[in-house]
């Protein structure tokens, strides 16, 4: 029952994400397929006949000829096989292509530095929130509340101007050293880590603060909970009270907090490749943006929303292991 | 409601640190109306000059002085950002009230579309939206679209509220007593309704500032309008970091800063306020 | 005769300070009352009289803005006043002489863990046993309680309410501790499994022989299982005596007013009378009225501002 409905969630989000999606792609006034051409023959006389074979050619390519409804279908067609045809900035490599080649590069980010915030974040929001007296815990406390209102682009840009002109210790920029073969030898994997070390660093700090103060503030409330209380009346041991009994309840809604930040968080950390120039799906959207390539967009952007819930769906498959309340069947 | 002001004012310290930097951002955006230069122009100064007495923040490449540009940008970006709050606080209050007072399978379906805006990433859409609007896409229209997109973080909060309130006993004494509907909604809940409306005020314009910023940096928005991040775009088109003009990157940078701490530090007071246990533990503890 | 708990003169406020305005809130004001040996000494009282204040104060688990102003608590297994004791002290004390049966509301038990991880955590440590030792004891404790073995696996969800406050119970008379204390444990049950209720937490009583304090506001249970009875009212100890003495002859209008409704109006008028061991303990300054409706509330226990 509630695979199912977690299932119909995920579900319920591509269609209403893909949509939007289309929604924008053809409610605007702009054509991209005029875009394109007019990009193409703003350098002098064209030859009307060729002009007209390219707008087939790009209207085919789009997946904008048709009626409206064989669009729609086409749209989806496409979305499932994951076809969305040749980018036009890097013609004739297919997008999907394109994108394979960045995805990884962000779900290493995404899954590296999301892991490190929420547990760090919430481990010490834990004890935050239940040694309410530590003075440490206090200061930390007051930097998390100066890190959490920061937008992404702003502390990655921070984090670029402090590592790469005032401290420079750091690449800022790419995904491994250039000249390097890609394989599994010692100095492409230590590079590749060296490259990842900033943009992984901004996004932690990104969102650290977040997770710090809402364990915290969840752990003051679990403390008069009744089955705290009743252990400490039984004199169990502390550490065992914070661990097994407060922390171990608030995991369960944090989880679920996790899930609904994703989409800002994938917000974040395609925002900060940009900033270092990092090889994910970042830098390739704007690229795609800035060179016109309109297949590439509609490919990132769609692929984006799945990627997403996909990863909401998989985190809601673990919640019924932190919370055995929840019945699963 | 004044009394709880200056009741949080005296003696919440967050609440009084946020309002004094909310006080210096908008005395920079009122500022903006005295400036001396037109906003949009540029080569009016000499170029690249460091912070002096004549120009309090330096100059930029583009011959503006930078403290005047920064004032008119930070009007801009906070008129943006309280546009996108008000447009969207609509759509929050109306999804939220709706589904905490009707509950049941309204309340279900409201909560699963809810939850589908939260998880979808605002930024890929957006950058779709520029693209398909590019030169058309005014600040009205980007308004209108961040709006739109949003408001369910909001409206699940609001929605926690008045699921709290329908089921309060003065609630049910007011239905018993024969008072009107409407009459109950704004004397008795709107009391409670409104700090919670505050505090997501300050967290939307909080969230929409942030989105400008980060579009108007990469150039996605249009860069003629003066806002901090349309500053920051040119000061990375004109290299100002590696041509060691600091101030014109700093300016923007660090008011942003002191904005977005400021906003959060409103808005989670003002959450502490209404949290009833979170009372309990400032209370002697 | 022998004195297990004996408590002088507890003083414990809610001192609160609020956006400027300071307040006191008297939760246990003044009271001094001693518990025999092997006895059950029942306390009584509406709700927010101050009952579940003075139960944590006595068992050393209060935090602010709940303060200790005054007073001595001196448990006979103990050679100094509970609040002379040190952390570590305290600690060894808890559950192996002094335990505590709460209400077995839904969130008594860590709602992630199994029944025996709470057994492991509370007794395990107190017990000199191993394992599969301690398992045995428990096991055979759970059966004396008609539980079966199987709620060691479950977890506290699964469990029904009456399953639920006995496994309370074994938690807490597992140790055998010289000193129970029962906070309302058959509040939320029925009528049908509190009277099996009570009767366990009897025979377990008899059985250990601890003394035992029970806090319950339902007189019938009182009625049923108390020795003695204190009425407690705002934070004031008001009334106390053997209970079958206290239900046939109560002094003062609250406690008439919460014995009334068991007694479903046959109430008789109080008389003035004194019997050895019934002791006034709050002389009354109001004159008695006719009808029990008729009160007028001359203690008040809400906030009194100090300083505003």
């Amino acid at each position: 029952m509630y695979l199912l409905r977690r299932f119909g969630q995920f579900v319920l989000v591509v269609f209403v994400g893909i949509n939007i999606v289309f929604f924008v792609t053809h409610a605007t006034p702009i054509d991209p397929v005029e875009q394109a051409i007019s990009s193409a023959t703003q350098f002098g006389q064209s030859d009307p006949q060729a002009v007209e074979i390219m707008r087939k050619a790009l209207r085919e390519l789009y997946g904008l000829d048709g009626t409206i409804w064989q669009q729609y279908a086409n749209f989806w067609k496409r979305l499932a096989t994951g076809d969305f045809g040749p980018s036009l900035s890097a013609f004739p490599t297919p997008v999907s292509a394109l994108i394979g080649q960045a995805l990884p590069w962000t779900l290493g980010l995404l899954f590296t530095s999301t892991l490190i915030a929420w547990g760090v974040g919430n481990f010490l929001g834990g004890l935050a929130g239940y040694y309410r007296k530590n003075r440490l815990l206090k200061a930390v406390g007051i930097a998390a509340t100066g890190l959490q209102p920061i937008p992404s682009y702003i502390m990655s840009f921070v984090v670029l101007i402090l590592f790469g002109y005032i401290w420079p210790i750091l690449p800022i920029s790419g995904g491994f050293q250039m000249n390097i073969h890609p394989d599994l030898s010692f100095p492409f994997v230590s590079s590749v880590v060296g490259h990842s070390i900033l943009p992984v660093v901004s996004l932690v700090l990104i969102t650290i603060g977040a997770w710090f103060i809402g364990m915290r503030s969840l752990v003051s409330n679990i403390v008069t909970e009744d089955y705290v209380v009743f252990a400490e009346l039984a004199g169990v041991d502390r550490h065992r009270i914070l661990t097994s009994y407060i922390m171990r309840n608030a995991l369960a809604p944090q989880l679920t907090g996790l899930a609904l930040s994703l989409g800002g968080i994938f917000n974040g950390a395609i925002i900060t490749e940009v900033v270092f120039g990092y090889p994910g799906l970042g830098t390739l959207l704007v690229r795609g943006v800035n060179t016109g390539d309109y297949s590439l967009v509609l490919g990132i952007t769609s692929i984006s929303i799945v990627a997403v819930a996909t990863a909401v769906f998989a985190i809601d498959l673990l919640y019924p292991l932190l919370d055995p309340r929840v019945k699963v069947e | 409601m004044l009394r709880v002001f200056r009741d949080l004012l005296r003696y919440n310290r967050e609440f009084a640190i946020g309002t004094i930097l909310m006080l210096i951002v908008l005395s920079l955006a009122v500022a903006s109306f005295f400036s001396p230069y037109p906003p949009k122009d540029s080569y009016l100064v000499p170029p690249d000059v460091p912070p002096s007495w004549a120009y309090p923040l330096g100059t930029n490449s583009r011959g503006q002085d930078v403290f005047w540009q920064l004032t008119v940008a930070m009007r801009n970006s906070l008129l943006f950002g309280i546009a996108v709050a008000f447009l969207s606080r609509i759509i929050s209050l109306a999804v939220g009230l709706v589904s905490g007072y009707a509950g049941g399978v309204v309340d279900r379906v409201l909560m699963s579309i809810n939850d589908t805006f939260v998880v979808i990433p605002l930024f890929p859409i957006l950058t779709l939206f520029y693209f398909m609007m590019h030169d058309n896409m005014s600040w009205a229209v980007l308004a209108l679209a961040m709006a739109s997109l949003g408001w369910p973080y909001d409206a699940r909060l609001i929605r926690s509220v008045a699921l709290s309130l329908r089921n309060r006993e003065f609630t049910t004494q007011s239905v018993f007593s024969g008072m009107p509907t409407r009459q109950i909604l704004l004397e008795e809940h709107l009391p409670y309704v409104l700090p919670i409306v505050f505090s997501t005020t300050m967290n939307n314009i909080n969230w929409s500032i942030g989105l400008e910023v980060t579009l108007s940096v990469i150039g996605f928005t249009n860069i003629e309008t003066p806002t901090i991040g349309t500053m920051i775009y040119w000061a990375n088109q004109h290299t100002a970091m590696v041509a060691g003009i600091w101030w014109w990157v700093l300016a923007p940078v660090a008011t942003v800063i002191i904005t977005f701490i400021g906003l959060f530090l409103l808005s989670v007071s003002m959450n502490e306020f209404i949290d009833p246990r979170s009372r309990l533990a400032r209370m002697g503890a | 005769m022998d004195v297990a708990l004996s408590v002088r003169n507890l003083r414990a406020y809610y001192l609160l300070g609020y956006f400027g305005i300071e307040r006191e809130v008297r939760a246990v004001d003044d009271i001094t009352l001693s518990v025999n040996k092997k006895e059950i000494y029942g306390i009584a009282g509406e709700s927010s009289c101050g009952k579940s204040s003075f139960i944590r104060t006595i068992a050393a688990a209060i935090r602010p803005p709940l303060r200790v102003l005054g007073g001595s608590i001196k448990y006979n297994f103990l050679d100094r006043d509970l609040y002379d004791l040190d952390e570590k002290a305290l600690a060894d004390m808890r559950w192996k002489h002094l335990s505590y049966i709460p209400q077995g509301s839904m969130n008594v038990l860590n709602p992630v863990r199994r029944v025996r991880e709470s057994f492991k955590d509370f007794a395990f440590p107190h017990m000199q046993l191993n394992q599969i030792q301690f398992f045995d004891v428990v096991n055979r404790h759970l059966e004396r309680l008609h539980l079966s073995r199987s709620v060691l696996t479950a977890f506290p969800h699964e469990l029904s309410g009456g399953m639920r406050q006995r496994v309370a119970i074994a938690l807490a008379t597992v140790c055998r501790p010289e000193f129970i204390i029962a906070d309302e444990p058959t509040t939320a049950l029925d009528v049908v499994v509190q009277k099996d209720v009570l009767a366990l937490i009897l025979e377990m009583q008899r059985e250990i022989g601890s003394s035992m304090i029970f806090v319950t506001h339902d007189l019938t249970v009182h009625a049923n299982i108390s020795n003695r009875l204190g009425i407690m009212y705002a934070g004031r100890l008001i009334e106390e005596g053997p209970t079958r003495d206290m239900l046939r002859e109560p002094m003062h209008l609250p406690t008439l007013n919460i014995w009334s409704p068991a007694c479903h109006g046959s109430a008789t008028l109080p008389r003035r009378t004194r019997c050895r061991e019934h002791r006034r303990v709050w002389p009354s300054r109001h004159r008695v009225a006719a009808s029990t409706r008729a009160v007028r509330w001359q203690w008040t226990f809400a906030a009194k501002p100090i300083r505003s």
